[in-house]
């Protein structure tokens, strides 16, 4: 068996590359149950090519990669691998023909090294020396820079990130899959990957690059595949297209357009934050540094941000899942509520939407009903003296239904059958049929397709209209240019100071997000360093 | 071809429901082919434990009274599994309430308080059974101490606390040394329901009970809450809930059910405090609660059902010489697989067909 992954492996490059590919998928199809995630997709992937894999959440590209990388089995259909047909056993497999890849969702241990994560990654029998050494050299060679000792948890998602890359270009793979590589990072940490990715296109390797932004493919990529509903829909040269014709193709029609009511009026203060510090609640968490910020009645303020920047931590500390240790250091329509539970916080008219819809913001195996009940038990008819009033929840569900067209296969499913974008759309609904006065949403529309994307920024911007208060977190800046009136950054628990969003430009708010501070003595500073 | 598990998109509701009576099927299945190494007729075995104790009058009666602790017992035990609350002790509750009950029966005995004395035993159990509970929960929610494990000890501690109690300070001095109390008085006696027959008041109290805990899961928020903690906890706090307030309040509910169990049976059919007590009612009330799909009604079914097996047990020992383990034995395969079976309401099986084999390249 040895003998044999050699033997191919020795297949001498300067034969099959060129112009033919290095790997290729014939009507490569995997199904789940009834669910088709790839229906017969063709793709070819040459040497020293950028290819782009584009499509929305859902459209299938996580499931075609992992069936490339050895993941998942596909259920029909070829893989060719420098023109052989190949069965790849798992990702193990997959790393020794020198396929490699590089997760959205990190898997690496906190408490070790970066030397150590590394060498648990790595497949050979190495010594630890030799590994750390070797890092050194390939993290230099290629300018990611990273320090082997220390500690995974000391540093930010984009050098965590880095590892992954260091990892995987260590087994010295001829075809590289990178999964959404930039939705962590910082516009500066996403340019110095690009930089990094056109050196490893260079050298002659292939790159597969998972996205849904559309100016990163334009700039960076040379073909791309755009998959729809899990089929591919064409493959094409990005450069030549538009952002509206990939967008078009990728959604399958035009995309509603949100209309801004720009003449909003801002009225009393409706939530007010005062000095809030917590430390973290669990081990390397994130500490809130004396976070300040006022927000009127219909405005919608942003708050951008790489993840893990103390964005859970704020949201937890706003909503009242974790009580802070002053009453007045947040303020919920005039009434110091720092001590007050999530319950009594609703009651005085404030309403969250967090970012995991399964199982935070939803008992995934629960109905929708029971899940309306869920918040609204707080503040609303559907108890009366600790009694269920069943017909108020499933009314709840109705109206959601109706005014979010929340797409559903019965009346009363539960949570977990429904599509990302409907339950988002669901949840949404059901904090805003609520009237509140302030709303709290984390990551409005991670995850959901552009249609029902539009349908919740355009709720939002209507209930501000209405004269609510709207905080949005959020790590998609077009989303925040979109909607909010002030955006602030967060970073390492403190938040910065909001800027209207006619002066926040991608290029300041870039800065924000990587700790830098606008102010002029900062540069000063960092030039005498 | 290859049997898969798959994942369902919804939780079967059919499944929901048959999947305790493949669980029994499949455990008939499996006695027969014991009774059959054990050498008896496995038919006429099934008979001696399915068939004949719902042929007499007597014998409906005392699958009744078994029924009855199975019941309470498990309808409190189902609150705190549904909340994620792994109360193991129900038997050591059990007897703590029949120990404190017994306490004014046995201080009464003899004089002539009045008939507060029945009601005021079967307070005083609750509480007691209640509080005893308690011990386990505060220990997890102040302490993080495993639920699973401090209940099951007190079990051992409760045993023996009542074992010491009859043969030392409470024995009855006319008792020819037997370790028992002197039989209770009338008024500290459960009262039956049909004279000189078997079925007494307190199968009445285990209805009440279901009815309130259909009541509770169904209609109130306390029992959404209950529902919401235990499946998804993060949901629950977001919600509002507080999951240790709800540890507290689950474990003592189902500490005072146990408790009422316990005095009910020691003042019922037993008439007076000995040890051996229970065969062993908190542990099988375990199965109960999950044959049951912990659902008040299904509880109902599955503690009536259970107590047939007792039942039957004793008739099959009687009429065929087959050892009363067996029907532990019984008991414990049942529970396997009940818990199996419950996977088939999330998951289904699939018969996959290989799709064509891809060979590798042999150049």
């Amino acid at each position: 068996m040895q003998a044999h992954l050699r033997m191919l492996d020795s297949t001498p490059d300067g034969l099959n590359s060129g112009k033919s590919p290095l790997l290729r998928t014939i009507g490569l199809t995997k199904r789940y149950g009834d669910f088709l995630a790839n229906d017969c997709i063709d793709i070819d992937i040459r040497p020293g090519e950028i290819h782009a894999v584009l499509g929305e959440n859902g459209a299938g590209k996580s499931t075609l990669v992992k069936a490339i990388y050895g993941l998942v089995q596909p259920s029909a259909g070829e893989i060719h691998w420098q023109g052989q047909p190949i069965v790849l056993s798992g990702p193990a497999d997959a790393r020794k023909r020198g396929i490699g890849m590089v997760f959205q969702h990190f898997s690496l241990f906190d408490n070790l090294t970066v030397a150590e994560n590394v060498a648990l990654g790595l497949d050979g029998k190495e010594s630890f020396k030799d590994i750390s050494a070797r890092l050194a050299q390939v993290s230099k060679t290629y300018g990611l820079p990273l320090d082997p000792r220390r500690e995974v948890w000391q540093l930010s998602v984009g050098e965590r990130q880095r590892i992954e890359i260091v990892r995987a270009l260590m087994q010295d793979p001829k075809f590289l899959i990178l999964d959404e590589p930039t939705a962590v990072l910082t516009p500066q940490e996403a340019d110095q990957l690009f930089i990094v990715l056109e050196r490893l296109k260079a050298e002659g390797r292939a790159i597969l690059y998972i996205s849904h932004k559309l100016d990163e493919v334009k700039r960076l990529c040379d073909t791309a595949t755009i998959l729809r509903g899990g089929r591919k829909v064409e493959t094409c040269n990005p450069r030549r297209e538009t952002a509206a014709s990939l967008a078009r193709m990728m959604v399958g029609g035009e995309i509603r357009e949100v209309n801004a009511a720009s003449s909003r009026k801002t009225t009393v203060p409706r939530l007010v934050v005062n000095d809030l510090s917590l430390e973290p609640g669990e081990a390397h968490g994130v500490r809130l540094d004396h976070i300040s910020f006022e927000l009127r009645g219909g405005e919608i303020l942003g708050i951008a941000g790489v993840a893990g920047n103390g964005q859970d931590e704020l949201f937890a500390a706003l909503s009242g899942e974790r009580l802070s240790k002053h009453p007045d250091t947040v303020v919920i329509e005039g009434i110091a509520a720092g001590r007050l539970s999530i319950t009594q916080r609703r009651r005085l008219g404030a309403a969250f939407v967090p970012e995991e819809r399964l199982g935070h913001g939803t008992a995934p195996r629960m109905k929708l009903s029971e899940n309306a009940l869920l918040t609204g038990h707080a503040a609303s008819g559907m108890v009366r003296r600790g009694f269920i009033n069943s017909a108020a929840a499933l009314k709840t569900v109705d109206l959601a239904t109706e005014t979010f067209d929340v797409r559903k296969a019965k009346r009363d499913p539960e949570a977990a059958s429904l599509s990302g974008g409907n339950l988002q759309k669901f949840i949404v609904g059901r904090e805003i049929l609520r009237n509140p006065a302030v709303l709290v949403v984390s990551q409005p529309t991670w995850g959901v397709d552009a249609g029902a994307a539009a349908v919740i920024r355009q709720a939002l911007l209507d209930l501000a209209a209405a004269g609510a208060a709207v905080l949005v977190t959020s790590q998609d800046l077009d989303e925040l240019a979109e909607i909010a009136d002030r955006i602030a950054v967060m970073f390492h628990g403190r938040l910065s100071a909001p800027l209207a969003a006619s002066e926040a430009t991608r290029e300041k708010l870039g800065l924000l997000m990587g700790g830098s501070s606008l102010e002029p003595q900062e540069a000063v500073h960092a030039v005498g360093a | 071809m290859q049997l898969v598990l798959e994942k369902r998109a919804e939780r079967s509701g059919t499944i929901a429901l048959v999947s305790p009576l493949i669980a029994v099927g499949l455990t008939i299945a499996t006695m027969v082919i014991l009774f059959a190494i054990l050498g008896k007729n496995p038919l006429l075995a099934l008979h001696a434990y399915f068939i004949a104790p719902l042929t007499d009058g007597y014998s409906l009666q005392e699958i009744a009274v078994k029924a009855t602790p199975l019941v309470m017992i498990a309808i409190g035990l189902s609150l705190c599994y549904l909340a994620k609350a792994w109360n193991i002790g129900a038997e050591g509750q059990f007897l703590i309430g029949a120990v404190a009950g017994s306490w004014i029966a046995v201080r009464t005995q003899g004089t002539d308080a009045g008939a507060w004395v029945l009601p005021a035993m079967l307070i005083l159990a609750a509480a007691a059974g209640a509080l005893y509970a308690l011990i386990p929960a505060i220990c997890k929610v102040r302490f993080g101490a495993s639920e699973i494990l401090t209940s099951l000890m007190l079990v051992y501690v409760a045993d023996l606390f009542l074992d010491y109690l009859v043969r030392g300070p409470w024995r009855d001095p006319h008792g020819f040394n037997f370790p028992t109390t002197a039989e209770f008085d009338p008024v500290a006696t459960v009262p039956l329901l049909i004279e000189g027959g078997r079925l007494h008041l307190g199968s009445i109290i285990a209805l009440l009970v279901v009815a309130a805990a259909a009541i509770l899961l169904g209609r109130t928020i306390k029992g959404f809450e209950i529902r919401v903690v235990g499946a998804a906890p993060r949901a629950a706090r977001f919600g509002g809930f507080k999951a240790d307030r709800l540890v507290i309040l689950t474990f003592a509910i189902s500490g005072a059910l146990a408790g009422l169990a316990g005095i009910i049976e020691v003042a019922g059919p037993i008439g007076h405090l000995q040890p051996g007590i229970s065969p062993g009612y908190g542990f099988t009330a375990i199965i109960v609660a999950f044959l049951g799909r912990l659902n008040p009604l299904g509880i109902l079914v599955a503690g009536l059902f259970l107590a047939l097996t007792f039942i039957g047990g004793e008739q099959a020992q009687i009429a065929m010489k087959i050892p009363l383990d067996v029907t532990k034995v019984f008991q414990g395969i049942l529970l396997f697989y009940v818990l199996a079976c419950d996977s088939l309401i999330l998951y289904r099986f699939k018969l996959v067909f290989p799709n064509r084999q891809v060979t590798r390249g042999a150049g």
